[in-house]
């Protein structure tokens, strides 16, 4: 990959950080706040079905997870596997896709 | 160098991650099927369960606190209050460790 491919790849992984920091941080206090109200399904999907506020965080967590995830594991497999080149960023392409195909379908499922 | 606290900083960080980004599939594979979620969290009351979940909830935190812990590397200017990040992470993820187990 070209030098200007890799910077953009470096600002995409700390920009996508940023964001994931605040979505963690939310998703981190709301799942300690379910599991101490020992909430169910039903009470789960009553609270999470029908809002655009949660859907619209949720895709946002999702799409910058898509970003964040398959860059990780590009340095990852680059440095510890010893896998570069091509193959290695279409496999990475195939996993982001895939991630944002699973995390939509999720999101859709519990929110709208 | 491997008595660094930043080279287990940076050790930590780099296995949360590939924790995680193993586990987001299954997570959201469970999730889409929410038509199932009350068998599938019925399920999840067993022990091991529990302590798988334990685990990527303290990884989603080691996580969060160590890239934290790069960004201000990365973008504040550099003072000597840094070299305490890694302490900074590590009490991040110890403290919601403790919350999420008490919650369990």
């Amino acid at each position: 990959m070209t030098f200007r491919g890799e910077a953009r790849l470096w600002i995409a992984q700390r920009a996508s950080a940023v964001v994931l920091a605040l979505c963690v941080a939310v998703h981190l206090v709301t799942i300690v706040y379910a599991v101490r109200s020992g909430l169910n399904a039903a009470e789960i999907l009553a609270r999470t079905r029908g809002s655009v506020a949660w859907f619209a965080f949720y895709s946002l967590f999702v799409l910058a997870v898509t970003v964040h995830a398959p860059i990780g594991l590009r340095s990852v497999l680059g440095e510890w596997a010893g896998w570069r080149g091509r193959s290695r960023d279409f496999a990475l392409l195939l996993f982001a896709a895939f991630l944002a195909w699973i995390g939509m379908r999720a999101v859709l499922g519990v929110f709208a | 160098m491997k008595q660094h606290p930043s080279y287990w900083a940076f050790v930590v960080h780099r296995v949360s991650g590939v924790c995680l980004a193993a586990f987001l599939p299954f997570h959201f594979w469970a999730l889409g099927n929410a038509l199932q979620l009350e068998s599938f969290l019925a399920w999840t009351q067993q022990p091991l369960v529990k302590l798988g979940e334990w685990l990527i909830v303290v990884a989603l935190a080691a996580h969060l606190g160590g890239g934290l812990r790069v960004l201000a590397l990365e973008f504040l200017p550099w003072r000597d209050w840094q070299k305490g990040l890694a302490a900074v992470a590590a009490a991040l993820t110890l403290g919601v460790g403790l919350a999420f187990a008490l919650a369990l």
